[in-house]
Order: structure tokens, then sequence, then C-alpha cells
């Protein structure tokens, strides 16, 4: 019979990660239920998930693309700046969503014993799904603008994951720092802004000078972005150090974001 | 069943008392005190906070549980015991101490946790069983069984949102009556739905307490634990004042805070128009006893001032008994309807509760005076205790009922057997 030992943690602890494991039915019973309940009592129901892409798109169409004629990397700007939109929608709604998700689920933490990690982990998923139904009109796009995927696009899920592993880390982090102080509540819509202007949704990455390209890579979104219109579109450039150094940091943002979401997580129930 | 499946070792709970009101604080103001004073904040960083801002929710509690064994917790309204539940589910942690857990852990500290109301009864029953801990196999295999239970078969694909309040606490509480731990932790979860469902609650958590499994029960509900438990823990101040077996624990936990003496005085106040002053309990010959026989009478005496005329008033009696079960109300206006009207004075005003109407027992009383459908001019719950007992074998034990009249029977022979 399995046993439970209990007793005050200090410092830094171990993840647990089987913990969370034998918790994997309800990270998707969670998922299942933001999926579920998202779309009820909504008049536009799933088209809202190509809504919002779509007029950013129209509207960075007029602006970036004709008015200040920002490079494409040779792409239709519309495509170019749709397909950039895709990554970033989806990791920018993950991140606040998971940032959102100890705080919206207080009634949980107080009540009911689980993995805390559980929380941010299901909240970053529901937004795969906008994601899909976006992609399937980007593929309508490629096909009207006559532009066929790439072997490429096999690395897809790869950049995809990054993505995922992205939001996961600033959720994290995000998440558990929102128990302690509401402050960063106010935080995520500033930082989502600001990341998107720093992020090359609107505009390639070539237009970042060549030295400092490495540097920019710090942004994991860069890596993302850069990533899946290469593998699917075939544009800009291959993967290489940029990609190396944006997957480096997601990678730390995760790892740390967990561990400090750890140490963090004994006060939860308490503070929340 | 000398196995221990649950052990508590000096276990303790330190809440910051501040973190009572202002439960979490602003990133500025940490900012602030950060640079208001560093040095000593750094200093204080992963420091224990000063002793004066701290409350024990829980110190030193010790205990075991044997393999099987219901074991109830009783105390007042913050002496630890949902922090005590908190922390053995894990959802707190404790510290100080150590406690260890042989087996699946379940914990319903309430139910219906994570319901949706978009969410039809069947999708809300796969999502609070995986909440609980429930495999999906294991929602699957007791589906029917707990929609049955919680009588809500026509509806278990509307949103539990046009649920009725009932059907919602009974759905949820059906959930969680399913969970199939080897120990339960509940705490005061059934106290939902109507009374017929209450009962069929209490009923489930006695199979499940028969079923073999350990579980802590948390409840105010005397009677329920005293039902369910074989043993109980008093805890008193975040501490464990006392643990045996229930009846006893029980019986020592409700006397406490009620004096079991023959009277009570009240402090008078000011600018009252009326108020009692004291109650006495008398026997038949007028000497103050807390003890009395079941075949006497027990008289109380109320003595009561008012300041000013008062029309319409009455004074009242209510007698509970230990689990909180009202017995029986009494008042001055009982008989003939009257209501007295009199001017201002001292007063007092005497009932006697008949001999062999009380089953012996312990038994509260409460002390009321006002105007029906106008005032209540002044209360006093549970002032007194006293005590009934039998002499005669028919009067001694209590699981006779709570009316102790002996009534007359009478036999005749209906139709003639011949046994050859």
């Amino acid at each position: 019979m399995p046993k439970t030992f209990i007793r005050p943690s200090r410092g830094w602890v171990s993840l647990r990660l089987r913990d969370v494991w034998a918790y994997r039915e309800l990270v998707l019973f969670l998922t299942w239920r933001d999926i579920s309940v998202r779309y009820k009592q909504t008049m536009l129901g799933a088209s809202w998930a190509v809504l919002q892409p779509f007029f950013s798109m129209v509207v960075f169409s007029i602006f970036f693309g004709r008015l200040a004629a920002v490079p494409s990397d040779d792409l239709p700007y519309p495509l170019f700046s749709y397909a950039g939109l895709l990554p970033w929608q989806y990791f920018a709604t993950a991140m606040a969503n998971s940032s959102e998700s100890l705080i919206g689920s207080e009634k949980l933490i107080t009540k009911v014993y689980f993995p805390r990690l559980v929380i941010p982990v299901a909240a970053v998923l529901p937004a795969a799904v906008d994601f899909a139904i976006a992609f399937v009109v980007l593929l309508g796009m490629m096909a009207f603008y006559g532009v066929a995927p790439t072997v490429n696009v096999v690395w897809l899920p790869l950049f995809l994951l990054l993505a995922v592993a992205t939001a996961l880390g600033v959720g994290l982090w995000l998440s558990a720092w929102n128990v302690q102080y509401r402050d960063f509540r106010y935080v995520i819509p500033f930082l989502t802004q600001f990341w998107l202007f720093a992020s090359p949704v609107a505009y390639p990455s070539s237009i970042v000078p060549e030295g400092l390209r490495a540097l920019y890579g710090i942004n994991p979104m860069v890596g993302v972005i850069e990533g899946f219109r290469w593998a699917l579109l075939g544009s800009g450039t291959a993967p290489g150090p940029v990609t190396a150094v944006s997957t480096l940091v997601a990678l730390a943002l995760l790892v740390s974001g967990a561990f400090v979401f750890r140490r963090m997580e004994k006060s939860f129930a308490d503070v929340i | 069943m000398s196995n221990v499946a649950i052990r508590v070792e000096g276990l303790g709970k330190q809440y910051r008392i501040g973190a009572q009101q202002a439960r979490y604080k602003r990133f500025s103001e940490t900012m602030m005190d950060l640079l208001a004073s560093p040095v000593r904040r750094l200093r204080q960083l992963g420091q224990p906070p000063p002793p004066e801002e701290t409350i024990w929710a829980l110190r030193d509690v010790s205990f075991e549980v044997g393999q099987g064994e219901v074991l109830g917790i009783i105390g007042r309204n913050g002496a630890g015991k949902s922090t005590l539940l908190k922390i053995l589910s894990r959802i707190t942690e404790p510290t100080e101490g150590y406690a260890e857990l042989d087996g699946r852990v379940g914990s319903l500290l309430e139910v219906g946790t994570g319901f949706h109301p978009e969410l039809t009864g069947r999708e809300n029953i796969f999502l609070n069983g995986a909440i609980l801990g429930m495999s999906k196999t294991e929602i699957d295999r007791n589906f029917d069984e707990i929609v049955a239970f919680a009588e809500v078969e026509q509806f278990i694909d509307t949103p539990v949102k046009r649920y009725s309040s009932g059907m919602f606490v009974r759905l949820a509480f059906a959930v969680a009556a399913h969970l199939e731990t080897e120990i339960l932790l509940v705490d005061e979860v059934l106290a939902v739905g109507d009374a017929a469902f209450q009962k069929k609650c209490l009923g489930k958590m006695g199979d499940v307490a028969q079923a073999g499994r350990t579980v802590l029960f948390v409840s105010h509900n005397m009677s329920a634990i005293a039902r369910l438990c074989q043993d109980a823990i008093w805890l008193d101040a975040g501490k464990v004042r006392a643990r045996g077996e229930v009846t006893e624990v029980i019986q020592n936990y409700l006397s406490e805070g009620v004096k079991e003496e023959a009277s009570a005085e009240f402090v008078p106040k000011s600018n009252r128009a009326a108020q009692i002053l004291s109650i006495e309990l008398l026997t038949p010959d007028g000497t103050l006893a807390t003890t009395h026989l079941a075949n006497l009478p027990v008289r109380i005496r109320v003595r009561y001032r008012l300041s000013e005329r008062i029309s319409a008033y009455r004074v009242g009696l209510r007698i509970r008994l230990a689990d909180g079960l009202d017995v029986m109300t009494t008042a001055s206006s009982d008989v003939e309807g009257d209501l007295w009207t009199d001017d201002p004075g001292v007063y007092s005003a005497t009932v006697e509760i008949p001999g062999l109407l009380l089953a012996p027992g312990q038994y509260f009383v409460t002390v009321f005076l006002g105007q029906p459908g106008v005032k209540v001019h002044d209360r006093h719950e549970n002032v007194l205790a006293f005590r009934i007992e039998g002499r005669t074998k028919s009067l001694v034990e209590r699981e006779l009922g709570l009316i102790a009249t002996p009534l007359h029977w009478e036999a005749s022979r209906f139709a003639v057997e011949h046994s050859e």
C-alpha cells in the first residue's frame, strides 16, 4: 500500500514529477473542462479562434505591410504575419491563462489535494484548440497564395513544443507569484504587449543586425516564430544559433519556474 | 486491528495573524518595507516571524489510528479540526511534526469542489471524481450507482446550473461518497441536503465505516459522531484535550463550558426593558440540584426584571440534548395561550417538568423572555445542564428513547392456537 509521509519542507524541494504523472487524468479533465466551457454561451463559438488572429493580420497588413513597407522575407505580407500571429496568439493566451490559473482555482487549492503543478500545466493546453482551428485557415491561405509546405514541416511540432515550454515556464513563475502578490495580475497584459513587439510577428528577424541575432534569440518566441515560418513556409533562415539560444532560455525558464513554483507551493493554501 | 493506518507525531501548524485580515500582500508593500529597512528585512527573510504575529492553530498533536478504525474529531470552532484534516490531506504543510499515512488517502473537506455550473451532471461527475483522485475506470464503474444515489437520473445531461440546490448537493455528495480509498478524511460534509438526504448520507457513511476503511470524521453533529465512530478525539485550542471511547469524550466535551450547576445568574445590563436575572433547578421539595430522579418532577424557576410595563410577553425554556437536538420548548403562554402583561418589577416564574417524561440522560437548558412576534428581550443559550437519573430498571438506558412515560399495555387473546 502506498505510504504518505507528511513533514515540513525547507527551501528547495524536488519536483515530484511522478506525482504529476499519476494525476495525468486530472490534467486532461481540467483541460477538457476549460475547452468545453470556453465556447458555451458564446454566439460565434469556435470562430473566435480565427477572428482574433485574422483581424490582427488585416491590421498588420495595412499598417506594417502596406504603409510602413515592413519586409516579409519574400512572402506575401498577410501570409507572413498570419503565420507569425498563430504561434504568438497561442503563446500569449496560454501564458496568461497559466499565470491566472492558480488564483482562479482557489476552491480546489484550499479543499482538495493534488500536485499543484497540475493547474498551470492544464492551463496551457486549451489554447492549443484555438491554435488548431486557426491553423486550418492558415492552410487555406497558403493554398490561396500558392505556397506549398516544405519537407521541413516535420519539425513543426518541435517549435510548437517550444512555445508550450515557454508559456508554461512563464506561467509557472507568474502563477506562483500571483498567489503571493496580486500585482502580477497587472503585469501580464503589459508583458504580453511588450513581448509582442520584441518578437518577429509583424516583422522578420532578418531586419535585426546579423551580430545581434543570437542576443535577440534570448526571447524564446524568436526561435518559435522563426522556426514556425521556416518549417511551414520555407522562409527565413534554417534553425541555427538563434534557435539554440531560444531553446536553452525556454528550458531554463521552465525548469527554474517549476522549482520556484514547488518552493512557493507550500503556502498556497494558506495565502490564496 | 493492531496495524496503524495513521500516525501523527507532534504535529503543529503556525499561522500569521496578519494573514487573516490582509491575506495576500501587495508587492508594493513588500518593496516599501524592503526599501525602508533593507538590512532588517533581508535578515528576516527566511526566518520565522516574531511570535506575537503568529498563532498556533495546532500544536503538539500526536495520536494513532488503527486500520479500520473510525475516529471522530470534535471541538469548538477554531480548535484546529479543519487544520488537522488539511494537513493530513496534504493541502497545507505542517510547521512542525510529522505524520504517516498507510494507504491511499481521500479527503472530503467539502462536497462539490470543482463542480462547474456550465457542465452537465455527467460531465461534472467525471471532473469532480478526477479532482478527488479517482481514476476514470473507477468513476466508470461507479457511475450508475452515483447517479442513482443522487436521484438525478433524468437530469444527468442537463447543465448543473439548472439544478435545484438540493439536486446539486445530492450529486456532489454522491460523487464524494464513492471514493474508494483506504483512508478517508471527512469534514462536516453531512450537513447537506434535506433531512431525508442527510439520513441517507449518514447511512452511506455508516457503510463506509463498516467496510473496514480507516476514517477520520470531523463533525459538530454529535449524534452522527456517536453513531459512526468508536473512538473520538477532542481538540481544544489546537491541542488534543482527550481521546477515548466516543460517548465519554462527547459527554466531557459537551459538559465543558456548560456548568452543571443548579443555578445561574446573569449580569444585569442597563437600558433593557426586560431581562432575566437568574435561573434555578429545583427538586420538588425546593432544594437546588443538578441531578434529578426520573420519576420526580424537575422544577425550574426563572427570575426576571421588567424596567417598564411590558405587554403580551412570555417566559420560556428550551430543553436540549447534548448533541443539539431540541427535546421540547415550553413557554408561559402554553396552556391558556395567554401572554402576560405586567408593570415594572422583579418577577419569578416557575415551571414544573413532570416526572417520568424525560428519559435518563443529560439535558441543557436555554431560557428566553420575549414578546412573540415583536421582540426577544433576553435569551441565554444552554446556560444550565441537568441530569435525569433512572432508578428503576426500565429507566436506566438512554437507548430507550427520549420519553420515559410508562404506558399502559393490554393484551387479549385473539385466536386460539392448538399445539399438539
